[in-house]
């Protein structure tokens, strides 16, 4: 109610961009609207994320659908207060926040708040920490804002977040930031099909490969990498496509950024010289997207809401939900900020630019990367000789189809033994047979680029850390799929075949390790708790909320049960989860904490 | 005696290819979700690489300069994660409700939704109705359309199929055709197994069977179908299908494909003789301008043997011939 003033203050301004010559024709927010328009000068020190901003501590939001236009088509996309990333929420490390939620539409519905630490009963995520929203009711929300940083929210029902309902949180830290900056902007990715999300996922069930059009054939060879008669033969034997990067591809996605296509390019305005803060946030339902901004190094300095210590870079390869803080210092010209899908089918594409209307070149799509051996699982352990992994597949190995034959030097895709923990069933089609740390590897397809890239074992915390107890038990799970069924699970174990819950003891201090059976990167999200990632840091690793899990990688991360409840813990990305990757974590007693 | 060891040759064709999968997929039914756990132990022994910097974080962790968390282990061991349990939960992580959202909102609100999101995370449905082949086809002797399609429905694991297939002269109507209704159960990450009852049609006098068959995925990217009837009088017959994608382009794909057709005894009746009774491959080149929409043309070998081929020398068919295939393929 009390944010009608700035409805229509954006309806407005939404009026005179459309004037303006955008070509997606939605309401933007304001936020992702006003750097294009308006240059607000560097009087205040976040003007643009700032203005429009829902803050204080009653806040309102209406999830409806709304027609969003894109490229000349329109569809209905599910959103918050009418726009396509919903508006920024914008509190203060300390305050105390309600936010009303009425659901308008005529399905269940919900917001989570993507790494906000609070009471689980708060959450959002129906089934799990509440029943959910359902039509034309209002649940409020209310918690304690403990932290600060860079965050997002977005529905955690029906697969609404793939059809727009996701915007940005940030949270302004209460004894300021450790890095001061000028200006900051949000950059907001996502993926947009008219396709709805669950349709998407019925045809990926009839057919795997269905977006997928960058595969090895007779006469294409999209990746440009030699491929031999024997390498297609090992991948035949294993009923595996060496191409497959990604299920859902630009060949129906439109990448965005802050709610705008390439062609319409959103762009961010800066005064030459000026330190800029970008916040950016991997929205997508289903998009890896590896980020950079050519001819502009950037430092990461926060990565999932918490300080890093700066760390200069070219690229960053950002999984869905995770997101990075960068700060970069742009000179008198433009720049384009170019997030490929990890597949290279698309990008996304917005403008630093000191002027409106400036543009920079905009780069080709590299190729897209192929597997190799290394992302199957078949790289030598630390017993064996290193081999040379840049970019060699599995063509000379022998004998990785013999399951059965028991055989000690045997490669099998799909041996019981290298995964005790796993349920062979028909949703596993592979285990990796020698799954690696791969925390300090580029993301796929980023092995050969010619720049740096950031990798997990650059994050670090600005200070040694005191509270990394050492872990008293290790609980190691499994990410299992069968991309021929379009299965996906934890330990072989589908959500919906009452799996038991991860459980464990309030305070207790548990190591999970996340061995991916499979070839796809999955980023793992848990909610409720910052981890520590296991990346070499020592005393200073760094707290994350979701983690990317390269093919046949391990990861792992401790964490601290210091919040009663229960908790959901999944692949993030959706047809992932909605296929059935997903567990609840539950730390008991309630005692004590859940409210 | 001959049709004795000839049934058991049928059978094991029908069921060679997936034989060894069937075994190999339920190895690891035996091990339940508690011994788990404690078997996950072994992993670090088993060939699981070790990397350096997580030993790294163990010397760390042992730095007395850096807080000093005494873990009970030896001097110079190459991984912390080595010596971190992984036994089961603390006695306190069982303590309280099942569900902790209980306690907050009414229990038959957190009901109905833990139902919903245990079926949304998993347990889905979908239902796809796919038209493998509409075509027409040309040839020496009659001409004519034949179809082969399916509607599937159900969840990953359990799905109903209602087949249908057949083939119709051009002018003089329906010349054969079939329906089946099958329970399919997947039985390992690459096969189903599929059961149920199929209905033949056609001038010949119509006959109505079980039918027990797998199909899936074989290595090398082959589509197989291996199905095994046994009619209501009591004669036994199997088909042997298998096909496969070879991708020229992204989009022109070239499908080779053959179907064999068995059967246990004579049926006179039926124009079906003995053994293996017909034999059709063929090549089509399709071209997907959409993935749910590929036209093709082809060219499909039809060879009929032994006393099949005899009746239907009999009725004036060709028992050896090559057609020209046009047509669709399509789902939905």
């Amino acid at each position: 109610m009390f944010q009608t003033p700035h409805d229509r203050r954006a309806l407005l301004a939404g009026a005179l961009t459309a004037g303006g010559g955008a070509a997606a024709s939605l309401l933007f927010p304001h936020w992702a609207r006003a750097q294009t328009h308006h240059h607000h000068g560097a009087h205040t020190a976040t003007s643009a994320a700032t203005e429009g901003a829902l803050s204080g501590e009653r806040i309102a939001l209406n999830i409806a659908r709304t027609s969003f236009t894109l490229g000349g088509r329109t569809a209905s996309a599910t959103t918050v207060n009418g726009t396509l990333p919903g508006p920024l929420i914008r509190l203060r490390e300390g305050q105390d926040v309600e936010l009303s939620v009425t659901n308008h539409l005529d399905v269940d519905s919900s917001i989570h708040w993507h790494g906000i630490l609070l009471p689980f009963q708060m959450d959002g995520v129906p089934g799990v920490t509440f029943p959910g929203i359902a039509p034309h009711e209002t649940f409020t929300y209310r918690f304690p804002v403990r932290q600060a940083g860079t965050y997002w929210y977005h529905s955690h029902s029906s697969g609404q977040e793939g059809s727009g309902l996701f915007g940005p949180l940030v949270i302004d830290p209460a004894h300021g930031e450790r890095v001061d900056t000028e200006r900051e902007m949000i950059l907001m990715l996502s993926d947009w099909s008219f396709t709805p999300p669950m349709e998407i996922w019925r045809k990926l069930k009839a057919r795997p490969d269905y977006y997928n059009f960058q595969q090895q054939a007779l006469f294409e060879n999209p990746s440009g990498k030699p491929w031999t008669q024997e390498q297609k033969l090992a991948w035949g034997r294993m009923r595996m496509s060496p191409m497959d990067i990604a299920d859902v591809t630009g060949a129906t996605y439109t990448y965005l950024i802050n709610g705008q296509g390439p062609e319409a390019n959103w762009t961010g305005l800066f005064r030459p010289g000026e330190r800029v803060r970008l916040r950016v946030i991997n929205a997508s339902a289903m998009t890896i997207f590896n980020l950079r901004i050519p001819g502009l190094p950037f430092t990461v300095i926060a990565a999932d809401g918490c300080d890093v210590a700066p760390v200069e870079t070219d690229e960053i390869q950002i999984g869905v939900a995770e997101t990075y803080d960068l700060v970069v210092t742009p000179s008198e010209r433009a720049y384009s900020v170019i997030a490929e899908s990890s597949d290279r089918s698309g990008f996304a594409r917005a403008t630093l630019a000191p002027r409106a209307g400036m543009v920079a070149p905009v780069p080709p799509l590299r190729k897209p990367p192929r597997l190799t051996m290394k992302d199957m699982g078949m790289s030598m352990g630390s017993g064996g000789a290193p081999m040379d992994h840049s970019g060699h597949d599995m063509g000379s190995m022998e004998g990785m189809d013999h399951a059965d034959s028991g055989m000690e030097m045997n490669h099998s895709m799909r041996d019981p033994a290298t995964a005790p923990g796993v349920e062979l069933t028909p949703g596993v089609d592979m285990l990796a047979p020698m799954p690696t740390d791969r925390t300090g590897e580029r993301g796929l397809g980023l092995d050969d680029v010619d720049h740096r890239v950031l990798v997990y074992t650059d994050l670090q915390t600005p200070e040694d850390r005191d509270d990394l107890a050492p872990p008293t038990r290790e609980i190691v799970v499994h990410l299992t799929g069968n991309m021929e069924r379009y299965m996906w699970s934890f330990d072989g174990r589908r959500f919906s075949e009452m799996v038991e819950p991860i459980r464990l003891a309030h305070n207790e201090r548990v190591r999970f390790t996340l061995v991916n059976e499979t070839m796809m990167t999955h980023p793992i999200h848990l909610h409720g708790f910052f981890f520590d990632l296991v990346n070499g840091k020592g005393q200073r690793r760094p707290r994350k909320h979701t983690v990317n899990v390269l093919p046949a990688g391990k990861v792992s991360f401790d964490v601290t049960a210091d919040a009663p409840g229960d908790w959901a813990f999944h692949c993030h990305l959706l047809l992932h989860m909605m296929s059935g990757m997903f567990n609840v974590v539950t730390v008991r007693p309630l005692e004590g904490g859940a409210a | 005696m001959r049709k004795s060891r000839f049934l058991t040759g049928v059978l094991t064709g029908a069921l060679l290819i997936p034989a060894p999968l069937l075994a190999q997929d339920h190895s690891g039914h035996d091990m339940s979700g508690h011994t788990r756990r404690a078997m996950n132990h072994a992993q670090h022994d088993e060939g699981m690489a070790m990397p350096s910097h997580e030993a790294h974080d163990a010397r760390d962790a042992h730095d007395p300069h850096q807080g000093g968390h005494a873990m009970p282990m030896a001097p110079g061991a190459p991984s912390m994660a080595q010596d971190i349990p992984q036994g089961p939960p603390p006695p306190d992580a069982f303590s309280g409700p099942d569900h902790a959202a209980d306690l907050f909102f009414p229990d038959k609100d957190m009901a109905h939704a833990r139902h919903m999101v245990r079926h949304e995370m998993g347990g889905m449905g979908t239902t796809i109705v796919m038209l493998d082949r509409l075509e027409a086809k040309l040839g020496k002797g009659s001409d004519g359309l034949s179809w082969e399609g399916a509607l599937r429905t159900g969840g990953d694991i359990d799905r109903i199929w209602i087949k249908s297939e057949g083939q119709a002269a051009f002018g003089e109507g329906i010349e054969d055709a079939e329906v089946e209704v099958l329970w399919g159960h997947a039985i390992g990450a690459w096969f189903d197994l599929q059961a149920g009852v199929r209905q033949e049609l056609g001038p010949d006098p119509d006959r109505t069977q079980v039918s027990l068959g797998v199909e899936g995925l074989a290595p090398y990217m082959f589509d197989i179908s291996a199905q095994a009837f046994l009619s209501t009088k009591g004669e036994l017959t199997a088909r042997l299908e298998a096909e496969t994608d070879q991708r020229l382009t992204q989009r022109l794909i070239l499908q080779p494909r053959a179907e064999a057709l068995f059967s246990a005894q004579r049926i006179a009746e039926r124009g079906t003789g003995r053994g293996l009774t017909s034999l059709e491959a063929g090549v089509r080149l399709r071209y997907e301008f959409a993935r749910q929409f590929a036209p093709y043309v082809g060219i499909e070998w039809q060879k009929k043997f032994g006393s099949t081929a005899d009746y239907a020398r009999v009725v004036g068919d060709d028992p050896d011939r090559v057609v020209a295939v046009a047509g669709l393929r399509a789902w939905f």
